[in-house]
């Protein structure tokens, strides 16, 4: 039962990836590209987690924490950029 | 009792996951880039929140560290989103054209 529900939020995340991967291709302007980059490295944040629930291991959460950190200094660092300049 | 709390966390997993969907179809769906950084990062951000609890429930011996990581994303999301706006309007990406009011732009005119 539990299981069975798991499988399915993963799913369910992996598709509202999908959409987030469209917008990456279609995107009109470079920010939109940024927003998706955005939305989807916070999204792969729960699917690292839920890979840790399914292989039993605690060290994918550290890996969660990293890749969290990169993906906010990234967007960051492309904000500032495109706002003014370094 | 341990499968109750396990059917708890799952559902909690579930809200939560239902939430991230609807925050990429929001990506894909809105019409301008706006509406887009708000509707993928607020829903993201509960969505990624309701997931790490979820799993904390799961196991209750690595509810200190998904707690700190749900803390990190419900700190930093925002900000993120807030220096993509302020990038998205400095580099002059045209607004929807059903915006009634742009207060940033009215304060920056002299």
């Amino acid at each position: 039962m539990a299981e069975t529900l798991m499988t399915l939020a993963v799913s369910l995340i992996l598709l509202g990836n999908l959409f987030s991967i469209v917008r990456l291709v279609k995107g009109p302007t470079p920010i939109d590209r940024v927003i998706a980059i955005d939305v989807m490295t916070v999204t792969s944040i729960s699917i690292i987690v839920l890979l840790a629930h399914f292989g039993g291991r605690f060290i994918y959460v550290d890996v969660a924490i990293v890749y969290g950190l990169l993906s906010f200094l990234g967007v960051l660092a492309v904000a500032r950029y495109s706002e003014k300049g370094f | 009792m341990q499968d109750l709390l396990h059917v708890l966390g799952a559902l909690i997993t579930l809200a939560g996951s239902a939430f991230l969907l609807l925050g990429g179809y929001g990506v894909l769906r809105m019409p301008d880039c706006y509406n887009r950084l708000q509707a993928g990062t607020k829903a993201s951000t509960l969505g990624t929140i309701l997931a790490l609890i979820g799993i904390g429930l799961f196991h209750p011996s690595w509810f200190g560290k998904l707690l700190i990581l749900a803390f990190f994303v419900m700190l930093t999301s925002p900000i993120a989103a807030h220096a993509l706006a302020r990038a998205a309007h400095a580099s002059k990406v045209p607004l929807s054209e059903r915006t009634v009011v742009d207060k940033l732009a009215e304060r920056e005119a002299p």
